[in-house]
């Protein structure tokens, strides 16, 4: 049957119902839920590290570079390569990277983009 | 008198590059070209250069969208290289996200058709409601669009605590929801006087032409992968296969808000019968797969996807091909375009008719198309390629 309009109700109790939206960048950040497991920005313990360069392997998008240091061969995260897979997080044997729940990421320096 | 209209490969339309030749009598359509070969991403290339476990992320990204059954079709083709399983519970738990994604992509898609053909209310209704189904994704994956859950053995992570609740809860309002959005969309003038009657494709052309997905069943087929060739527990988990035989754009929409109630009741019934024990098989980041071929089948959203890949026992594979199934669907839009007898289609039914098939144009790039109208076929030798790298116009032969 065509009724015209049928829409009119449910504009009507939208009117009286809460925002759908957030008002994201500046107000109502405590609304933002993330679950647990959320796959943020790497983040890195260094002295748990024992340089198996697992990480730097089985990274797709090849963000993961591994340097000498003194402590012998260590990986740099380059974030602004990242697509945030977790396969590292996953494959690390010391549990040494870990995906916190930073999903702001944004730099005007290209180094604030690098976890070492 | 006749004109050559295009659209694309740039128009409000369509946001994807596609670019279609209409040969119109005025208003009348009377013959249309598609072409899709806009944005080759070589991404069948590049599977063969990199480890099967980074090539799970790349063919992901191969369509944002439909990343659950792109993944899902890539796992159990290298498990059938492996010759390996994934465990019981894996298999639920991959249904659950498959679904969830089917859910979110109906819903995706009729709020932008709806979009496209102007009802911008119901829109913006859709896509709030696609959200709730969105965090329930991040809920279980740990990330909004590309979920990156499935991986070669089973799955990345178990249910989180709690979230079967939360799970049922989003169940019970989508299921709600998609009972209003129905009665809207049977009664207002407006959707059915831009879809009934409009691009009718005949259940026979849609065979001959290879159709599939929801597009085949709006034709009146039954067809669907899940049921014709159970790959991941569907033969355990019982469902309707929804068909229309209207044939027509109204077809289309009913199809797809019919299957996502009936997603919704498959991941109720997975989660009822969640069978217990691991989510995923030991296996090592790195392997070898014996040397064979293999071939996987996946419902995605859209229609059937086909992965195929040859391994030669090395650790990547020689050769992967990815059949995605808006290359199958396209042809049709043609069919459907042509005016012929009392079947008269005019240039405003062009958004209906395209976005009907819930085109995808940039998993489907991957092919030249041979123009036998014009004697123009577009093969590019590498001669060409190296030309037009140093930005000469390549001649088509």
């Amino acid at each position: 049957m065509k009724v015209p309009g049928r829409l009119v109700a449910e504009a009507l109790k939208s009117l009286f119902r809460r925002r759908a939206t957030i008002l994201y960048p500046y107000r109502e950040l405590d609304k933002v839920h993330l679950p647990e497991g959320f796959r943020g920005r790497i983040e890195f313990d260094r002295s748990k590290c024992i340089g198996c360069q697992l990480c730097f392997r089985v990274c797709p998008a090849k963000a993961i570079e591994i340097v000498d240091d003194e402590k012998g061969k260590r990986p740099i995260f380059y974030i602004y390569r990242c697509i945030y897979c977790a396969q590292c997080a996953e494959v690390c044997p010391t549990k040494a990277i870990s995906m916190s729940k930073i999903f702001e990421n944004i730099a005007l320096r290209k180094e604030d983009m690098v976890v070492r | 008198m006749n004109f050559e209209v295009p659209i694309g490969p740039q128009h409000p339309i369509h946001v994807e590059p596609l670019m279609l030749r209409l040969k119109v009598e005025g208003e009348l359509i009377v013959d249309a070209d598609v072409d899709v070969s806009y944005i080759h991403r070589g991404i069948e290339k590049a599977l063969e250069l990199r480890p099967y476990i980074q090539g799970l992320y790349l063919v992901e990204r191969i369509c944002g969208i439909c990343n659950a059954a792109q993944s899902l079709c890539y796992c159990l083709n290298v498990e059938q290289l492996l010759g390996k399983e994934a465990p019981p519970r894996a298999r639920y738990l991959r249904i659950v996200v498959e679904e969830l994604s089917r859910i979110h992509s109906h819903l995706l898609w009729l709020g932008h058709y709806l979009h496209t053909l102007g009802f911008e209310t119901l829109f913006m209704y859709f896509w709030r409601d696609r959200e709730r189904v969105m965090d329930m994704l991040e809920l279980i994956t740990g990330n909004r669009v590309t979920t990156a859950y499935n991986t070669i053995g089973g799955v990345r992570r178990d249910l989180p605590p709690g979230a079967e609740q939360k799970l049922r809860r989003t169940l019970d309002y989508i299921e709600e929801r998609v009972r209003y959005y129905e009665k809207v969309i049977d009664s207002e003038p407006t959707i059915l006087a831009r879809t009934q009657r409009v691009g009718i494709l005949k259940p026979g052309d849609a065979v001959r032409m290879g159709v599939t997905g929801p597009h085949l069943r709006a034709s009146g087929i039954k067809h669907d992968v899940r049921l014709d060739d159970p790959y991941s527990g569907h033969d355990e988990i019982p469902f309707n296969v929804i068909t229309w035989d209207t044939c027509d754009c109204y077809a289309r929409v009913k199809v797809r808000l019919r299957e996502t109630s009936e997603c919704v009741n498959m991941i109720r019934y997975a989660l009822d019968h969640m069978p217990s024990g691991d989510y995923r098989l030991k296996i090592p980041p790195f392997f070898k797969a014996p040397p064979g071929e293999s071939l996987s089948r996946v419902e995605a959203p859209r229609g059937e996807l086909v992965h195929y890949s040859i391994s030669d026992g090395g650790d990547r594979p020689y050769r992967y091909r990815v059949r995605t199934p808006t290359l199958a669907n396209l042809l049709s839009v043609v069919e459907m375009l042509r005016s012929r007898g009392d079947y008269e289609v005019y240039i405003a039914d062009v958004p209906a008719i395209l976005g009907g098939i819930d085109p995808c144009i940039c998993c489907s790039a991957r092919i030249l198309i041979t123009d036998e109208a014009k004697k123009r076929r577009m093969i590019t030798t590498l001669d060409d390629i190296i030309r037009f790298s140093r930005g000469r116009r390549v001649e088509r032969r």
